[in-house]
């Protein structure tokens, strides 16, 4: 063991680490420049344990209903060897599927053992590499990572298609896997299509409805991050194997139930600029000592401990609190709580139109010309004051 | 966010209590509004599961769904709902007045009264725009007929929705935004968009500061949340046994009655909380008086009212699934004029939205010093009133000679700056040329012209007419945005999904049960 691993070891108490899946992962991507849950998830640390035992606990349920109808989308449309999900990918990619496709359950026949067994790696593996159009990728497409070169639209990507006549392969639940912060993460997507299009494409399959063409943006963001996880996991593997990476399509596929019905409707999404941002925060992570050279010598985040001892040691990482956490972060409570004297806990537009100023107090000082300010704040204390000035005249209603 | 606004929310949060960033009220309250409290299905695509509705705090009236996934009881849900809504809407066409149009050339009727929708928050006024979208397109004959008033209860539901999106407008309004039109809360937006924590802050119960009672209604256990979203843990602790005992009951008359009163008795309990507390934020909006310039907005929603009424009574179909290019232009055009104009009417009607903009050096203050309202400018064809005035602010100026200015006092009238020059004590003087709202004389009636001494807001905002823009008519739809749409309305939905298209949508089997 590594001195680093023994660090993290030590961090979080001396307990496994919690198992990082593609959900947890793009959320890293949200709050990049925060020290205080850099440190805990590459820890692995047991953040909705730590979040209870410091008295902030995070509300992160998730509805049953919400569960079963999620699951029942997902049977519904994998149905039949997945025949009309591959009609729809295809549809969407604008190409000929090419006669009905093979269909490989890569997760049923270990499904209650977990993700852990070596052998549904290995068979993942080995099946998705096998799909990839051997030596002739090579030749073709651009070597390494050049996502900007890549076509962005199906159409335009009928050019590579294979004329093997090899029909398109699906591949369900494949176990993928990807260094995140020293450790090897496993991450399944609920579809890989190969050989459409020339390309892989990822395939997710979610329960939001697409009505009149439009879907909730925040969720079809959340998904966009998610499949960008297994782009980037996909890629890995075929790179690791000798094929070209950018055989992995940047563009995903989002398969909702359309309008109020259950009909499945297939929708590409570019994640192209979610692939560059989580590349940076996994290579930050993958710098964790450069993290930990930050972190106090006793830190500890091991939920087994005094909570007193717990609320220090977390103070003594600097978080960066936004009120975007509370959708993201077990801990985010835990934080607003520490930040409800500053600015940024009233939202970042809210410090901005402050001129900046952090501190609350250090606002109602400026505003009421206490003191003039550092000579930084110089003109965020003359708009302050002049803000001050203009509210009390409008309240105490002097004619205006 | 205005600096401001930036300013009252940190001063809330040391206050420990909301302070106010308006000082009218600046939407229109309706006596007796149709206050509704939505619930709906986790994971589903906008199922109802229940309704809390009524025009009077102790008129409630609980519609559930015992089994949200059974498309027939959702639509049994959408004609009880239109049961109650529909008359309300019916209640307001009694009286009509007369409204000259055409510069008094012809004459057209409104009604004098429209009814006013009130949810919670954003979200539910998202969840009766994509109700209304759910239920306008049904059929009332057919494979699967649902009762006519469904989709008539979807169009009017379309209507308020498409109203909400209105700036100014105030016939569907979300609480929590009406709420912090008026008030700056201690928290971010993202947490203003709960109505109990936002209540919280303005209105703290005895004994707390605005933060804990936030904190506490941020708790479900304590406080349920305002919907449309359920709790995950009542989800799972009494909503799915509840309705798991429902389905269970099968054809026993005696259990599924008393599963159905358990289920309304669960769902009641998580509702009448929200209920109490929009009854409470309504009050609290009431105390406010109402701004000079709310009730000529509120014609313009009654205008729209009227308008949808006549619509609907000559046999129009129901609204787009979406608009065409020119339509959607048009659209776009009304709501930035729309925009435009309300903030200016909130700025006329209120200082304390007006300093946001003295503070953006987009309007000063000042006392006027010299005044000559008999100037008449006779350099042109013929001589004209132009009496001009001189004042003094200790504001900074921040608007070019020539530019034209206005004051709220006196809306109707322009005035043209002539001269901007600094005084002593950091003051500026600043000469004015006025023109406009004094007759027709050369002689400036009382009252029309500044005085000295008078304390005088002068602004770069107008709110003068805003002339139209042109658009071409849909057949004449430029290639740049796709070209004359085809014969028939074109459908717009993805085309891999198959089937499906024309007016109604096959949303599937009515009868349909899964999950």
């Amino acid at each position: 063991m590594t001195s680093t691993a023994q660090r993290l070891a030590e961090i979080r108490g001396g307990k496994p680490p919690r198992r990082h899946n593609a959900r947890t992962i793009a959320a890293l991507t949200g709050n990049p420049g925060c020290d205080r849950r850099a440190v805990l998830d590459s820890a692995g640390a047991d953040k909705p344990a730590l979040a209870e035992q410091v008295g902030f606990p995070a509300r992160f349920g998730q509805s049953r209903f919400a569960i079963t109808r999620g699951n029942a989308f997902e049977a519904q449309v994998k149905a039949d060897g997945g025949a009309e999900l591959l009609r729809l990918v295809a549809e969407r990619l604008g190409v000929d599927p090419g006669g009905p496709g093979t269909w490989t359950d890569l997760g049923a026949d270990d499904r209650p053992g977990g993700p852990d067994q070596p052998d549904r790696a290995e068979r993942s593996r080995a099946a998705l590499a096998a799909a990839a159009p051997a030596a002739r990728g090579r030749a073709h497409l651009p070597t390494g990572e050049a996502p900007t070169a890549e076509p962005q639209t199906g159409e335009a990507q009928t050019g590579d298609a294979p004329t093997s006549g090899e029909p398109a392969a699906l591949f369900d639940h494949p176990l993928l896997s990807l260094d995140v912060a020293g450790r090897r993460v496993h991450l399944e997507p609920d579809l890989v299509a190969a050989r459409l299009a020339g390309r892989f494409h990822v395939v997710e399959i979610k329960s939001f409805p697409v009505i009149d063409g439009q879907a909730d943006p925040g969720k079809v963001a959340a998904a966009a991050v998610q499949s960008a996880v297994y782009v980037l996991a996909l890629r890995e593997l075929l790179a690791a194997e000798g094929h070209d990476p950018s055989l992995v399509s940047s563009d995903v596929v989002l398969v909702c139930p359309r309008d109020f019905a259950n009909q499945p409707v297939a929708s590409l999404v570019d994640v192209r600029k979610q692939l560059l941002v989580l590349r940076r925060q996994l290579d930050r992570m993958a710098r964790v000592d450069d993290l930990l050279a930050r972190v106090p010598a006793n830190f500890t985040a091991d939920p087994a401990a005094d909570p007193d001892h717990l609320r220090r040691a977390l103070s003594s990482v600097p978080a960066r609190y936004a009120p975007d956490c509370l959708a993201a972060c077990e801990l985010a409570y835990f934080c607003r709580h520490e930040a409800r004297a500053e600015t940024t806990a009233l939202g970042r537009p809210v410090r901005e139109a402050l001129g900046g100023v952090a501190d609350v107090a250090e606002v109602l000082a400026l505003a009421a010309g206490e003191h003039p300010g550092a000579p930084e704040q110089a003109e965020a204390a003359a708009l302050l004051r002049a803000a001050a000035r203009l509210r009390a005249d409008a309240l105490t209603g002097r004619p205006s | 966010m205005s600096t401001l606004r930036a300013l009252a929310k940190a001063q809330a949060l040391a206050a420990g209590v909301a302070q106010p960033v308006a000082t009218v009220r600046h939407l229109h309250l309706s006596p007796r509004p149709l206050v509704l409290v939505p619930l709906t299905m986790a994971g589903e695509a906008n199922a109802p599961l229940a309704v809390l509705v009524g025009d009077a705090p102790d008129a409630a009236r609980l519609l559930i769904v015992a089994q949200p996934r059974n498309r027939d009881q959702r639509f049994a849900f959408a004609a009880e709902l239109a049961g109650v809504v529909l008359p309300y809407l019916d209640s307001f066409r009694g009286g009509t007045e007369a409204v000259a149009v055409d510069r008094g050339r012809d004459v057209r009727h409104r009604y004098v009264d429209a009814p006013q929708l009130l949810v919670p928050n954003p979200a539910g006024i998202t969840f009766l725009r994509l109700f209304g979208r759910s239920t306008r397109f049904r059929r009332v004959d057919g494979d699967y007929p649902v009762h006519p008033s469904v989709p008539l209860l979807g169009r009017w539901l379309t209507f308020f929705a498409e109203r909400a999106e209105h700036p100014g407008s105030s016939a569907l309004v979300a609480l929590t935004e009406a709420l912090t039109l008026h008030w700056a809360t201690g928290q971010s937006a993202v947490e203003d968009l709960h109505l109990p924590a936002v209540l919280g802050w303005i209105d703290p119960p005895p004994g707390l500061d605005g933060a804990r009672a936030a904190a506490r209604a941020e708790d479900p256990s304590l406080c349920p949340p305002a919907g449309p979203a359920t709790d995950p843990d009542f989800d799972n602790r009494v909503l799915a046994p509840a309705i798991a005992a429902y389905a269970g009951a099968g054809d026993d008359e005696a259990a599924r009655r008393s599963a159905y009163a358990e289920l309304e008795r669960a769902l009641r309990g998580q509702l009448a909380p929200t209920w109490d507390l929009m009854w409470r934020g309504l009050g609290l909006l009431a105390a406010l008086p109402p701004g000079a310039r709310v009730e000529d907005r509120w014609a313009r929603d009654r205008d729209a009212f009227t308008a949808h009424a006549e619509h609907v009574d000559e046999g129009g179909g129901p609204q787009p699934r979406r608009d065409g290019a020119v339509a959607a232009a048009v659209r776009l055009h009304r709501l930035e004029r729309a925009l435009t104009s309300y903030a200016v009417q909130r700025a006329y009607d209120d200082p304390l939205v007006m300093a946001e903009h003295r503070l953006a050096g987009e309007a000063f203050v000042g006392d006027v010093t010299l005044a000559d309202p008999g100037r008449v400018d006779d350099t042109g064809k013929r001589p004209v009133l132009r009496p001009r005035i001189q004042v003094v602010t200790t504001e900074p100026v921040a608007v070019p000679l020539g530019a034209t200015l206005y004051s709220p006092a006196r809306p109707g009238q322009k005035a043209k700056v002539v001269f901007v020059t600094p005084a002593a004590d950091g003051k500026t003087e600043v000469v004015l040329e006025l023109s406009g709202g004094m007759g027709r004389g050369l002689t400036a009636p009382p009252g029309t012209v500044p005085e000295v001494g008078e304390r005088l807001c002068l602004t770069t905002l107008s709110d003068g007419f805003l002339p139209a823009g042109a658009f071409p008519a849909p057949e004449e739809t430029p290639w740049t945005h796709g070209g004359p749409p085809a014969a028939a309305p074109v459908d717009p939905a993805p085309a891999t999904a198959p089937a499906a298209s024309g007016p109604a949508p096959a949303d599937g089997d009515p009868a349909e049960e899964w999950g």
